[in-house]
């Protein structure tokens, strides 16, 4: 019986929203854009937080990364030609962060070169990353062929490299890829593996890059040595770095911003300059809940207000109708309508009014967005629920905003509304 | 239905006894009604008349179990009605009561289809049961190939026998028209009254309000108010 009442005034509901057209929109404007701005809120919110959850699933939510930095006061002492930077992470900054404690898992050291790269009269510039065999272990990429660093590879100095999927494509072309031996620097490497290339982070310091070489670190010492030298634009520059990463896994989600913090703690107090940076993935999601706050604190007041102000609208438009449809109302009476449906007949004509303007909105939310990624960047998703949600919201606006009209209605005397002109 | 709770007038659909309404405006009482007794039998039709303002609407409306009197007791089918709930008066009205206005009073925006399953649609007559019974209605009133329009689309005449059919809708025992020729010419009225006369001969109690003394020839009776009392009744003793 009620679903009967409830289909037949929705009907009604739906033709008199036809009828009038122009006001029906203007009057449910607010909750079009309040629907709007509640799905755009919760747009933002979750394209900030699967953003950061992407971007951390490259590193690993355990993981911390600390970078060697040259400290921007060296950097502008330097006019001279020639000028040698000594800076970065040290072997016993890595030590004494494994000392740290069982928190620490295990820590990989990482040297940086650029260094070209030949086979034959092709030539390429690589990233030579001098590290241990845990960064395969930290940085977990698939193994396209052959094999990565080996415990025994550090222990004999091996002359062995494992290349990027991008890398090798690059550089050797397709042909017999392992074994085959690179020239890095007049040293030459055997390829004994190939890793799926990493793709870089935005946000965020990921340890690979698409284009790498790894070589055993003992091996990379031993023919480099720590002195880098480079020529930039006329003047020369030589570095000395001991580490310029150290990667470091934490054994359990919780434990990762208290041991980042424990950490820089240490390094401050060793280092007298800051000449490292610490990066700490998991940190991302603290900023992506921050993005997403400081959105919903924006747009949920705007969703509030608008939603709001057009419920109020909506109220009015109804108390309106009430008045206008008086009569109506008495021969609804008269024939034997309850108080019950009367009040039954305004609310859903009031839902019926909200909901299509919560229908647009959910159009207009889809747009906004599009919009926001388009001219901030900053990534969007609408997620499903958002938009029924929404819409029950625009619906519960009717709801809550159409009990006054209706009551009103209701108590309409039979007579005086019969008599009403 | 034959009154069990009140042995005196198993024949009577209608019994009011001292009835009154009195509106109070400002400091001054305007007595509309004044102790009206009446008893109206079951399938009698009744007209009552009297100079505009002597109280024929707020008697129609008290029959019609609009408007609550300001003493007195009222019997509708043999159930004292006057100290009924809002929700069980409009019971009544739907269930033993059909109302024709002078002004028509359909509702605008609805077909005249949808018009006269009203009643029915607030009884919660099943929807294929409503429909047969509207069609059925609508030929009645000679109105079957209108069932689509809407009241805007009709002759006052028309609007009239839509109306009828409406007050008709849940087979009422009674009907009640205030000035139901009204606002239509007096060929037209004549269309009406024939109709409405129709109904009393198929048994319905049917009391109706009119300026008219032509109209009111079509009644058995006849009731003359003056300044809110009984002044005299007509046909045969009440
Ligand atoms: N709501 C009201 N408030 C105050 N006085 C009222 C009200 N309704 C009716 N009256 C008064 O009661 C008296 C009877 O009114 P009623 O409408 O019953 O007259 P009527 O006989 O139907 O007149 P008409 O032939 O003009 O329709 C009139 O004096 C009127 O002014
Ligand atoms: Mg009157």
């Amino acid at each position: 019986m009620i679903l009967r009442g409830v289909v037949r005034n929705l009907r009604l509901g739906v033709k008199d929203i036809l009828l009038h057209k122009t006001r029906s929109l203007l009057t449910t404007l607010g909750v079009v854009f309040g629907v709007g701005s509640v799905i755009a809120m919760l747009a933002v919110g979750e394209g900030a937080s699967q953003d950061a959850l992407a971007e951390i699933r490259k590193v690993g939510s355990n993981n911390i990364i600390i970078q060697a930095q040259k400290d921007i006061d060296d950097e502008s002492s330097g006019r001279q030609r020639t000028r040698m930077s000594i800076y970065g992470l040290k072997y016993e900054d890595e030590a004494r962060i494994r000392e740290m404690g069982s928190a620490i898992r295990r820590t990989v050291p990482v040297r940086l070169m650029r260094r070209d790269a030949r086979v034959g009269d092709r030539k390429l510039e690589l990233r030579v990353v001098g590290t241990v065999q845990g960064w395969f272990d930290l940085v977990p990429r698939r193994i396209v062929a052959g094999r990565v660093l080996r415990t025994s590879d550090t222990e004999q100095n091996a002359r062995v490299c494992v290349l990027t999927e991008t890398g090798a494509r690059r550089l050797l072309a397709g042909a017999h890829i392992l074994g085959e031996k690179i020239l890095i620097s007049r040293q030459y490497f055997e390829v004994v593996g190939i890793v799926e290339s990493g793709t870089g982070g935005r946000n965020i310091a990921v340890p690979d890059e698409e284009v790498d070489a790894y070589i055993p670190m003992s091996t990379q010492l031993q023919l480099f040595g720590e002195v880098n030298a480079r020529i930039t634009s006329g003047s020369f520059e030589i570095e000395k770095v001991e580490l310029h990463q150290i990667l470091v896994e934490i054994d359990g989600d919780e434990l990762v911003e208290p041991m980042a913090k424990a950490i820089e703690a240490m390094l401050r107090a060793f280092h007298t300059r800051k000449d490292y940076k610490m990066n700490v993935p998991l940190a991302l999601l603290r900023q992506a809940e921050k993005t997403k706050r400081t959105f919903n604190i924006v747009l949920g007041s705007i969703a509030g207000i608008s939603l709001l102000v057009g419920g109020i609208g909506i109220m009015n438009i109804m108390l309106a109708s009430v008045t206008e449809r008086t009569r109506e109302i008495g021969v609804r009476r008269a024939i034997g309508a309850r108080r019950g449906q009367i009040i039954l007949q305004f609310l859903i004509e009031t839902m019926v009014l909200a909901g299509s303007g919560g229908l647009v909105g959910v159009g207009v939310g889809m747009l906004i967005p599009a919009l926001i990624t388009r001219f901030s960047g900053m990534p969007t998703v609408v997620p499903l629920y958002s938009l029924f949600l929404s819409f029950g919201i625009s619906v519960a606006i009717g709801l809550v905003f159409g009990i006054y009209p209706a009551v009103r209605a209701a108590r309409l005397d039979p007579i005086v509304a019969l008599r009403h002109e | 239905m034959t009154g069990a709770g009140q042995p005196g007038f198993a024949g009577a659909v209608i019994r009011l006894e001292d009835m009154a309404k009195t509106y109070r405006i400002g400091e001054v009482d305007v007595h509309a009604l004044r102790r009206v007794s009446l008893t109206i039998e079951r399938g009698g039709f009744w007209a009552i008349l009297g100079p505009s303002g002597s109280g024929k609407s707020t008697l129609m409306n008290l029959i019609g179990c609009l408007d609550r009197p300001t003493s007195g007791r009222y019997w509708l089918d043999g159930a004292n009605v006057e100290d009924l709930e809002d929700d069980e008066l409009s019971a009544y009205r739907l269930r033993h009561l059909g109302f024709v206005f002078q002004s028509f009073n359909l509702i605008p925006q609805l077909t005249v289809r949808e018009n006269i399953e009203l009643p029915m649609y607030y009884r919660g007559t099943p929807p294929a049961e409503s429909v047969k019974r509207a069609e059925h209605l609508a030929e009645l009133v000679g109105l079957s190939d209108r069932l689509a329009h809407r009241p805007v689309e009709l002759s006052g005449g028309q609007c009239q026998r839509v109306a009828i059919a409406r007050a008709l809708a849940n087979d009422p025992p009674v009907i009640l028209a205030d000035e139901p020729t009204g606002n239509l010419d007096s060929r037209t009225g004549e269309q009406i009254m024939e109709m409405l006369c129709g109904l009393h001969r198929e048994g319905r109690t049917l009391i109706l309000v009119t300026h008219e003394s032509r109209v009111a020839g079509y009644a058995e009776k006849r009731l003359w108010l003056k300044d809110g009392a009984v002044e005299r009744i007509e046909g045969g003793a009440a």
